[in-house]
């Protein structure tokens, strides 16, 4: 019943809510300041009005969304990669000791490398420009996700393993009915972890690389949020880079709050009583 | 405080008999465990021989850090012991298994299941999750009154909630034996004094053979048929107690039973010097408080 009509009742609940005008209150003080400080010359960063006036424009210009599904594209593609590929990995190294003594060893080498150190040699490595942001934004995910597979299934209590043994379980069904949904809140965490990281590296790796060879349409303005934010300190519109700042900023959170919802729908045991 | 000799107090060496028309469904022969090695070993139990009766509910009782929970690992098979044996039904105990399943100390119901999932655990581990194991879940739901806490999840029951449908989980698997390893410790009081009853109850209905652990001597002599009382670490039986009181036992009359307040009598002062020998152990102040402690009680009488 609360699912039915749930939404509305919960909207009203959020907006009655003493938190969410303390919310608000504290963001519009924010932009107030803001607004003063660049008006009165302390800022050399453009006033929230005139960025908005911008924002204002670019919700009319394909190119900018253009921006917005090019980054959303590549995130999401290095990110489910991520998961795809750091799920089982992280998996196999709880699992198996001796592939964790095998892989372990790699995997702690590589990881310190900054994803960005990456992207030279990924675009030599990779045929095409898309790819190699791709490829990028997989690296910045993988590794919080694999981390984070490893220790959540390292500490599953080991009372778990002895019932399910008592009571007859196979080492598959341990797996299936132990490790897995054990394991399954930090799959959650490592990927939400994994999204914020894979976003902050998209941007950088589109700024360096030029932003990709889908910069046909629209010209300059196609190569995705980072590199929209680059061209426009090149063309000298400092109201479009803050848009392009605050877009990224919405993306992210988008995408976290996308993850922690679905996180809460596969793991219902962790919901408040 | 001396022990007068009493019929039902029996030295250790009798802890492997059983009654005359009895059968011993565990029986452990010398067994030792030590951790560790060389400088470093440390011996958990040793020498420590009992048997538990087929049908009869056996409780060990013991100060607590003596060893019990390593005892119930080695008779669960989670862990092998370093000298000694463990026969269940005559054979050597392996692998774990669902003919002796173990209610921790603390909850080890699977979160991320219901209870009504958690119950069905072991039928559908051997793949007999059917109608036959479904009918005995919806049966043993009733009887630990949880029927309308199907579909919660662990998290959502009270504490002594989860003790009850762990029972259930384990009751499913038919086991030969139940092992509880201080099953109703960090309830509340009330909850307490109520699962100790309900378990009672349980008992005498199934007569399943139980071997349970608990530091509380209420809880013992409420529940046992033969109380085992453990030395301090290493862990060896150190006296055995029979427990003949009627069944079915209720609280209040445990309470004003003398019989059952003599057994109490005897346990505690049993424990009570068990419990000396560790603290005295630890510091030579304590063990001169110990002396002059006993010396003092010795006075008057």
């Amino acid at each position: 019943m609360r699912e039915a009509g749930g939404f509305a009742a919960r909207a009203f609940d959020t907006i009655a809510s003493t938190k969410f005008w303390r919310g608000m209150v504290a963001c519009v003080v924010f932009l107030v300041l803001w607004e003063i400080a660049s008006r009165s010359g302390i800022s050399r960063i453009p006033a929230p009005s005139a960025v908005a006036v911008t924002f204002n424009e670019l919700m009319r210009d394909p190119s900018y969304w253009f921006s917005w599904y090019l980054s959303t594209q590549r995130v999401f593609t290095g990110f489910l990669a991520a998961m795809l590929l750091g799920i089982p990995l992280g998996l196999g190294m709880a699992v198996s000791r001796m592939f964790y003594g095998t892989v372990f060893p790699v995997f702690e080498v590589l990881r310190p490398i900054p994803p960005l150190a990456w992207v030279p040699a990924s675009i030599i490595f990779w045929p095409t420009q898309e790819m190699s942001i791709a490829f990028v934004t997989f690296l910045g995910a993988f590794y919080a996700v694999v981390i984070n597979v490893i220790g959540g299934a390292q500490a599953i209590d080991v009372r778990y393993f002895q019932a399910a043994r008592s009571m007859g379980s196979s080492s598959w069904d341990i797996f299936r009915r132990i490790i897995l949904p054990g394991t399954l809140p930090s799959i959650v965490v490592g990927a939400t972890v994994g999204i914020g990281i894979a976003w902050a590296v998209v941007v950088a790796a589109e700024m360096i690389s030029g932003g990709g060879s889908a910069g046909s349409m629209g010209g300059a303005m196609g190569g995705g949020l980072g590199f929209f934010i680059w061209n426009s300190y090149v063309g000298g519109s400092y109201t479009q880079i803050v848009v392009g700042m605050i877009s990224i900023g919405i993306a992210g959170y988008i995408s976290s709050a996308l993850l922690r919802k679905l996180g809460e729908m596969v793991t219902p045991w962790l919901r408040e009583p | 405080m001396t022990i007068a000799p009493m019929p039902q107090v029996s030295d250790a060496a009798s802890a492997q008999r059983v009654a005359a028309d009895g059968v011993a469904e565990i029986e452990a022969h010398n067994v030792s465990k030590a951790y560790g090695a060389g400088k470093f070993a440390k011996t958990v139990i040793r020498d420590c021989s009992f048997a538990i009766e087929r049908g009869k509910l056996t409780v060990m009782i013991g100060p607590s850090g003596c060893g019990k929970s390593t005892l119930i690992r080695l008779l669960a098979g989670f862990e092998r012991p370093t000298a000694g044996t463990i026969t269940i039904g005559g054979k050597p105990v392996g692998e774990p298994g669902r003919d002796r399943l173990v209610l921790f100390q603390e909850t080890a119901l699977f979160p991320w299941m219901t209870t009504y999932d958690n119950i069905m655990f072991g039928p559908r581990a051997r793949l007999e999750g059917g109608r036959e194991a479904r009918r005995k879940a919806e049966f043993l739901l009733d009887k630990v009154g949880l029927g309308a806490f199907r579909r919660k999840y662990p998290t959502q029951l009270s504490g002594g909630m989860q003790r009850r449908a762990e029972l259930a989980r384990a009751m499913i698997n038919d086991p030969k034996v139940m092992i509880l390893d201080e099953p109703f410790r960090g309830l509340d009081a009330m909850t307490k004094k109520l699962m100790q009853e309900y378990y009672a109850k349980l008992y005498e209905e199934t007569r399943r053979t139980t071997f349970f652990v608990t530091t509380d001597i209420d809880e013992a002599i409420f529940l046992a048929d033969r109380i085992l009382v453990m030395t301090n670490v290493p862990a060896r039986v150190r006296a055995v107690l029979e427990v003949n009181l009627p069944r079915p036992r209720r609280l209040e009359d445990v309470i004003e039973n003398d019989d059952a307040n003599h057994i109490k009598m005897q346990a505690l002062s049993l424990l009570h010097e068990e419990a000396m020998k560790s603290f005295a152990r630890g510091s030579k102040a304590a063990a001169d408080f110990i002396d002059a402690y006993s010396k003092r009680i010795r006075k008057p009488s």
